[in-house]
């Protein structure tokens, strides 16, 4: 009885609908263009989209208490741009310093939106739809609307994104920093305080404020750390394309939600899983790198994916329907 | 507000005028004027009929799909498909009229594709409800301009300037004023009185401020919802129009990031995302004020970077200041204190 449970609460799940999904979407690729599940085209794809995947997670954190961020292409392009700003100008060298200031840089900027979410009361939609201007722009001036090409660029930070430093020659730099900020996050959500006080109040905030949860408090957090990770992606990005311009990551953020909603994570709060996101991720990953693969003219590109967006959300609400329904059932008895 | 009969059915109370002075709208009003203040200290012919219908004329046409954009938000949706809704207009419209299609055709095919790109997001909003509506119009926004993208490639479909009639929609005028000036306020002013004065309008406010409350009390709210995102597709399509007949050909990548300048209108606007709240007029002053303010700027020169910046922290500035109830603040702040000396 019990484990007959067990297997219809998995085959129900999020998670496995997904890995489904994922499953046939591979073997397709892989039927088409045998060279898709090879370990060289793997690593290159996980290096490509790391940038979205790292920021898929802080996506699912501001999703879970209700709100959007849809500044976050702007955050990137801010912070990535001042690091690459004084690289140019000779006052950092350092690759680790670079990407400290540029993750702070980041942090305040969520700071900043945050605290107006939270404390100015302003809807995240419209605080975040103003601040992607306003970063947008100060990228722009900062920068005087000049590139940072490849050459101004230390070769040291250009090296880290292509080698694998980190875990002494393992795995790619990119790749190891996107599985650490997984599992960081895993174990936030699961098993820390802050994690569920996350959960708590994007389920239900005034239950939470009752409880004693400092709503607001939890809200400034989620956007710092949406900007932080910003600031993280944006050094990584300036390393992989090893040139910063004022216009990069420019509409980035519609992949990161469609990668958190692909993954489960709900846009009215309190439901998703670090573990749905990084197969939401890995999907949109994976449509980006394949389509190419298997020969689809670049024009085909953006109609497929959306189609395959589109198609994801709507089977994620009938499994939700028929979980549902089952749910009511297992009352009944 | 007293009826015919004689009974009163007011529930809101007759405004003061220290309620009606400080409305959002007249504040809108006196930035307004400020703004215009500033464009004619800029240039001294700015103040002049054919000034001021050269300046509107340069950012009118998205105008258009800020009209139904609001009746989505008072609905507390959202709709970010209308910027590849008007492309994908724009590029079916072009590409029949090259194919050989009588331009007169050629506009409807445009008004039937944003009509039935805005069916699909309805549709599909109407059918899963469970469905957040940023996220299916993100998809449709993909897929939208997509379509555009297979259909056309990287190459331009042009020569629509050849229909000397169809140029005029943009640059003609009767008299002073232009005609989409007119066809605009036309539109306004239908969209208005739709909004303001009509149960349609009742029910979209019902939807916005309780969905719940409205399915109950007999609203067909997914049939209403289908309704607004199909007009909306229109809109597009009017817009695709006009823009077609300013630039005189089209391409795939037209009309990009138009929904978050529709969006940003609406709110500036005083229409809260949060559905319910927000008056109509208020979203026309703001579509004024953002296109004078960007007209005003581009004529010193100000780069427009910088006016991003100016445009971001103007609408972040609107949206919060009227929230910070400083009395409020206060008030806590002393009650704070009060607890504070009794413990």
């Amino acid at each position: 009885m019990n484990k007959k449970f067990d297997i219809k609460k998995l085959t129900g799940s999020r998670e496995m609908s997904l890995v489904v999904v994922l499953v046939i979407l591979c073997a397709f690729i892989q039927f088409r263009n045998p060279g898709f599940l090879s370990a060289k085209v793997i690593i290159d794809m996980l290096k490509n989209y790391a940038v979205t995947m790292i920021l898929a997670l802080g996506m699912m954190g501001v999703l879970l208490l209700g709100g959007i961020d849809i500044s976050i292409g702007s955050t990137l392009a801010l912070s990535g741009m001042c690091m690459a700003l004084l690289m140019r100008d000779g006052i950092v060298t350092n690759t680790f310093l670079a990407m400290v200031i540029s993750v702070i840089v980041g942090l305040v900027c969520g700071l900043v939106v945050g605290a107006i979410i939270a404390y100015g009361k302003v809807l995240p939609i419209i605080a975040t739809l103003g601040f992607m201007n306003i970063y947008r722009g100060i990228t722009y001036l900062a920068a005087k609307s000049q590139w940072v090409a490849a050459y101004q660029i230390t070769t040291e930070m250009k090296q880290f994104a292509q080698s694998s430093s980190l875990t002494f020659g393992l795995l790619n730099n990119l790749i190891t920093i996107m599985l650490v900020c997984y599992i960081l996050f895993y174990v936030m959500m699961r098993f820390t305080r802050i994690g569920r006080k996350v959960y708590a109040v994007g389920s239900n905030p005034e239950a939470a404020e009752v409880s004693g949860i400092k709503i607001n408090r939890i809200k400034l957090m989620v956007y710092a750390v949406m900007g932080a990770l910003c600031g993280l992606a944006g050094a990584l990005w300036v390393s992989l394309y090893a040139s910063s311009q004022g216009d990069m990551a420019k509409g980035l953020e519609m992949d990161v939600i469609a990668a958190c909603v692909i993954g489960g994570v709900s846009l009215s709060g309190g439901r998703g899983s670090v573990i749905g996101v990084f197969l939401g991720s890995l999907t949109i990953a994976i449509i980006g790198k394949a389509l190419p693969l298997i020969g689809i003219s670049q024009f085909w590109q953006n109609g497929i994916k959306g189609v395959i967006i589109l198609a994801a959300v709507i089977l994620n609400v009938l499994t939700q329907r028929v979980m549902d329904r089952n749910n009511l059932k297992g009352r009944e008895m | 507000m007293a009826g015919k009969s004689g009974r009163s059915i007011a529930i809101t109370k007759p405004r003061s005028w220290k309620q009606t002075l400080f409305t959002w709208e007249s504040i809108l009003v006196i930035i307004f004027i400020l703004v215009n203040i500033m464009n004619a200290c800029i240039s001294p012919k700015y103040l002049s009929v054919p000034g001021l219908f050269t300046a509107t004329s340069s950012f009118l046409e998205k105008a258009f799909i800020v009209l139904p954009m609001a009746c989505i938000l008072i609905m507390g949706d959202i709709d970010i498909s209308v910027g590849s809704t008007v492309a994908l207009s724009a590029v079916f419209m072009a590409m029949s009229y090259n194919a050989g299609v009588p331009m007169g055709v050629a506009i409807l095919i445009c008004l039937l594709t944003g009509t039935v790109c805005g069916f699909m997001n309805g549709m599909i909003l109407a059918r899963f409800t469970e469905l957040p509506p940023m996220i299916v119009t993100l998809a449709t926004q993909i897929i939208y301009r997509g379509i555009a993208e297979i259909s056309l490639g990287d190459q331009a479909s042009g020569g629509l300037t050849k229909v000397a009639w169809f140029s005029n929609l943009y640059w003609g005028s009767l008299g002073p004023v232009p005609y989409m000036f007119i066809v605009f306020v036309i539109l306004a002013v239908f969209m208005g009185l739709l909004i303001h004065k009509t149960t349609f309008g009742r029910y979209l406010y019902a939807i916005g401020s309780n969905r719940v409350t409205a399915q109950y009390s007999g609203i067909g709210v997914q049939r209403i919802r289908c309704i607004v995102f199909t007009m909306t597709g229109t809109f597009c399509a009017i817009t695709a129009i006009f823009l077609a007949a300013r630039m005189g050909s089209t391409r795939s990548n037209i009309a990009v990031g138009y929904e978050m300048e529709a969006i940003s209108m609406v709110v500036l606007g005083g229409i809260s995302t949060a559905g319910g709240k927000g008056r109509f007029p208020g979203a026309i002053i703001a579509i004024f004020i953002i296109g004078f303010l960007r007209y005003g700027l581009g004529l010193i020169n100000v780069s427009s970077q910088v006016m991003l910046v100016i445009i971001g922290g103007l609408l972040v500035l609107a949206v919060m200041l009227p929230k910070l109830n400083f009395k409020e603040l206060l008030k806590n702040q002393n009650t704070f204190r009060k607890e504070r000396k009794s413990l």
